[in-house]
């Protein structure tokens, strides 16, 4: 090959991390994405209730296309230049991936939005009268602070969503995984809960369960539905059996990743927004030690909380108090600051999934079924492990996936999640996610290389 | 049995799996010594270390706590030579450490052939920490670098350097990348692999010599037909061979490698080496003297830590079987794929029309009996295979259960049917019905793993 030639088919490799790397139409799309998103943050000192409705539109427009059109290009672009495979290039030394001065400060950003729409939701008036327009066309009502979280909550998961298609793309299960869980938020968790407004209807999210959705089962909630007719007694039987029928028993069949891998929104946020940061979760020994304490007192407390709750009416005064204090507490500490503020906001920082796997009880509840009663496991193959550890740096679980694939263990672990990326990203097709006959699903026997196990057989 | 002090020299993955074996059979005194890095690191992730998928860290297999609460006790520093009169190991640095019993590990370093040049700065190979150190420190600035020899190291260090922008001139003496080890078909595959993403291929192509620049550094290289290609790294990626020069110089008997038995015994009393380092004085069937991969190591330290341990047994690897990845192509291998058919022997291949897939199964041209598979951009299970060739399954039944072997994900496309047609194209004599189909513990699985 010539020089020129070798120069042209260096050209269209793209694995590249270093260096410059933009090409003009990234830095298009970026600017259009940013002058989008200073266009939204704009909007919270500009735009009030007396804006007229035609400017809050064209404004709530063009914002949201420049930001969407810009991000989603950017985002695209970024991986549909590469040839598809696995390409976690750069991931420990990018400061946006690697906890540097990007990751810092995009951290607090999500952190302070947090803190923001929890405690001082005044602030976002701006911003969230810019959305009443399509407030008012999905739910036939004005706008408020978590309709619009739940605006960028969806819009996120989809465009980045899309993004984790794209990365992913050499593999289908990703392809298949991302696109239901983008439609799962997109219709469940968005538009279904805002035209049952519209309708009059009880705002229901179909895709969340007690004890993740904690209030779900709460004897309020229930009497409620039961009360308000036909529909009701549907949606309430809907809860009953998702928690207690399709839980178990899809959990049986496939794992708890039916659920946080392909449903749940708070995986959905972690396995597309939150994919870049995968790698930071913690693997060390301690920090299992602590998520086995911490997830599994909030599963206690809210189950408790439940049945109190239930017994109220038996219970004497003295005890209804410490009730309403309990769950007030819940309230305020697991489902805003511990869901909210620190499982989303530390993304940049301690890796996605920090609530799935310390806080979350359906996790908890889920992880139960999935160890004691389950067909999944994630397979190891013979004792082709050559311990590169990248399984275990890319579980956002923060399982040390490792220690068992080099052992020739199978990975039956109550926190997995299945997302199936220590499959992808083994370079020596090790790993397989797998349901299959519970005999034999632990492979755990003494002995170091499989090897010997296997000829012993 | 008394306790006595076990000094292992070498802290890879042969070395470490002797001490963790030993620590569970016994209460041995247990010293792991290596010059390389503190503690043991997989090796094998060095590309991802430079490419920024991972950090030093987190290729570390156990946590840095381990090795004290396994009464592990490491010691770091390069050993010099060892006086087996005394029974010691004596330090560059002038220290000393007594053993009764001495494992020798100390794996591998890159060949070099005495090429003119090959001492000139910015010429190096890629094994060590210390090696990933200097490649690191000879990128900066770096526009190209020439490989010389191709072979799995070469291919990694292609990737990382294309991850900073460097060129990559790839010479290869053979007429396609990696022939002696693969056939043409899966050859030609990775050809056509390593220049879709940019590496300036040049087969057939041997070096000359190492310009210099005058002050010491590389400057050039010139190839045997005389062209010269101008570059700031050279990289020596023709194999690897047993790092054994102070074991040599210490008496103790070598030919390429440290010579052991079948129980992994050196020539001096006391003194056992396995892994990368080792030659075997008569090779296991079918098997080479030396083979330089990480379950080899594994399972030597195995053996020999329990044959110390008075558990006495030859070593006995099993079916061959290893993997690779080229770029983004998957390679898996179980049994025995060679690039030429021996006299007997049939070949049966597949390709993906999209020429990025592929599955090879040769077997006894008589009996049909399979003697292994190469799988590219599929995955396979090993114990499936396993259990084929040492059952002796013929190509007949092994194709009809083919999808019992699928290790790919979930939702992937399977081909079980596109090979076996192609197959019954070539022998429509006794066309093949696919049985089992992909799936964990599909029917024929179940029965073979009891
Ligand atoms: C880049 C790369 C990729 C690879 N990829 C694969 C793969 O995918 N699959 C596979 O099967 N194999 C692979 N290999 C080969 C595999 O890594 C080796 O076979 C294996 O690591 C050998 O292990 P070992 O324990 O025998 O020796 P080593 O890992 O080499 O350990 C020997 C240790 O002893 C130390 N030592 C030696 N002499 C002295 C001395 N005099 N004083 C002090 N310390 C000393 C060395 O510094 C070293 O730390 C790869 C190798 C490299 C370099
Ligand atoms: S073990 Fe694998 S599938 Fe399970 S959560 Fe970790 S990366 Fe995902
Ligand atoms: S299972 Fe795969 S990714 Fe994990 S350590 Fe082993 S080879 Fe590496």
């Amino acid at each position: 090959m010539s020089d020129i030639t070798a120069n042209l088919a260096y050209e269209s490799h793209s694995i590249a991390h270093h260096g410059p790397r933009l090409r003009i139409s990234e830095k298009i799309a970026l600017t259009a994405m940013g002058i989008g998103s200073m266009l939204l943050a704009l909007s919270l000192i500009a735009v009030n209730g007396s804006t007229s409705e035609t400017l809050k539109n064209l404004w709530f427009n063009i914002s949201w296309a420049l930001a969407i059109g810009g991000g989603g290009y950017f985002a695209l672009s970024k991986h549909l230049k590469d040839r598809p495979g696995v390409r976690n290039q750069g991931k420990t030394t990018d400061s946006l991936t690697a906890r540097g001065a990007w990751g810092w400060m995009l951290g607090i950003v999500f952190t302070g939005f947090y803190i923001i729409i929890y405690w001082f939701p005044q602030y976002l008036e701006g911003l969230t009268r810019l959305h009443d327009g399509l407030s008012q066309f999905l739910q036939g009502k004005p706008a408020d602070e978590w309709f619009v979280y739940g605006t960028v909550y969806t819009i996120l998961t989809t465009l980045m969503g899309a993004k984790a298609i794209a990365k992913y793309r050499h593999n289908r299960y990703h392809i298949v995984r991302t696109s239901v869980i983008i439609f799962a938020q997109l219709i469940f968790a968005y538009l279904f809960p805002a035209i049952c407004v519209k309708f009059n209807q009880p705002e229901v999210y179909l895709t969340y369960f007690w004890p993740l959705a904690y209030d779900k089962l709460f004897p309020s909630t229930v009497m409620h539905l039961f009360h308000s007719g036909g529909l009701g007694y549907f949606i309430a039987g809907w809860f009953i059996c998702g928690t207690f029928l399709a839980t178990p028993v899809l959990t049986y069949y496939f794992g708890k990743r039916w659920y946080c891998s392909w449903v749940c929104g708070c995986g959905g946020l972690a396995n597309t927004m939150g994919d870049s940061w995968r790698q930071l979760s913690d693997k060390s020994l301690k920090s299992w030690k602590i998520e086995r304490w911490s997830i599994y007192s909030v599963l206690a407390l809210i189950f408790s909380l439940t049945v109190l709750l239930w017994c109220e009416p038996y219970l004497p005064a003295s005890m209804k108090e410490i009730v309403y204090q309990i769950r007030r507490f819940y309230l305020f500490g697991i489902g805003a600051v511990f869901s909210g503020v620190i499982g989303v906001g530390f993304y940049p920082l301690m890796g996605t999934r920090m609530w799935c796997r310390f806080g979350c009880p359906m996790a908890a509840f889920l992880g139960l079924l999935q160890r004691f009663n389950s067909r999944f496991r994630i397979t190891t193959n013979g004792a082709q492990c050559i311990s590169c550890g990248n399984c275990s740096k890319y579980c956002e679980m923060g399982i040390d996936v490792r220690h068992y694939a080099q052992r020739g263990q199978n990975i039956i672990r109550a926190s997995c999640v299945g997302c199936g990326i220590c499959a992808t990203v083994c370079p020596r097709g090790v790993l397989s996610l797998e349901n299959g006959p519970t005999n034999n699903r632990y492979n755990h026997e003494e002995g170091l290389s499989l090897l010997g196990k296997m000829k012993s057989r | 049995m008394s306790e006595r002090h076990i000094v292992i020299l070498g802290n890879g993955i042969t070395g470490i799996t002797a001490a963790r074996t030993l620590r569970k059979r016994s209460n041995h005194r247990i010293t792991v010594v290596s010059g390389e890095t503190e503690h043991h690191f997989s090796r094998t992730a060095l590309m991802y270390i430079f490419m920024g998928d991972m950090r030093y860290e987190d290729t570390k297999p156990y946590p840095d706590d381990f090795w004290a609460k396994n009464r592990i006790d490491l010691k770091r520093g390069w050993v010099h030579s060892i006086d087996s009169q005394q029974k010691q190991l004596l330090f560059k640095n002038g220290e000393s450490l007594k053993y009764d019993t001495l494992i020798l590990a100390t794996g591998s370093k890159p060949n070099r052939f005495g090429w003119p040049g090959e001492d000139l700065e910015g010429v190096q190979g890629l094994y060590s920490y210390q090696d990933l150190e200097m490649m690191e420190r000879n990128a900066k600035g770096a526009k190209r670098a020439v490989l010389v020899g191709g072979g799995l190291i070469g291919v990694e260090v292609a990737e990382m350097l294309l991850t900073r922008n460097i060129q990559v001139t790839f010479l290869v003496r053979e007429k396609t990348f990696w022939g002696s080890v693969l056939p043409i078909g899966e050859s030609a595959m990775i050809n056509r692999e390593i220049q879709a993403h940019g590496v300036d291929l040049r087969l057939e192509t041997g070096l000359k010599e190492i310009l210099s620049d005058g002050e010491g550094r590389v400057r050039a290289i010139q190839t045997l037909s005389g062209e010269e290609i101008a570059c700031e790294m050279v990289f020596l990626t023709a194999g690897v061979s047993p790092q054994i020069e102070m074991v040599k110089a210490s008496g103790i008997e070598c030919d390429r490698g440290i010579l052991v038995d079948r129980f992994l015994k050196t020539s001096v009393p006391d003194i056992w080496a396995g892994g990368d380092c080792a030659q075997h004085r008569e090779a296991p069937e079918g098997r080479r003297p030396v083979e330089q991969v990480w379950y080899t190591g594994k399972i030597q330290g195995e053996r020999l830590a329990a044959n110390i341990c008075g558990d006495l047994a030859e070593y006995d690897p099993g079916i061959w079987f290893n993997s690779a990845k080229f770029f983004d192509i998957e390679y898996q291998t179980y049994g025995w794929v060679m690039p030429k058919l021996k006299e007997g022997e049939k070949s049966f291949y597949w390709e993906h029309p999209e020429g990025n897939k592929s599955v090879r199964i040769n077997f006894e041209e008589k009996l049909g009996a399979v003697l292994g598979v190469n799988v590219f951009g599929i995955r396979h299970r090993h114990q499936v295979w396993e259990q084929w060739i040492l059952e002796k399954k013929t190509i007949h039944e092994v194709l009809t259960h083919l999808g019992a072997a699928n290790f790919d994900p979930e939702f992937y496309s399977q081909y079980e049917i596109e090979i076996i047609s192609a197959f019954n194209l070539l022998y429509p004599d006794q066309p093949v019905e696919l049985k089992t189909k992909k799936g964990l513990f599909s029917k024929f699985f179940a029965k073979i793993l009891k």
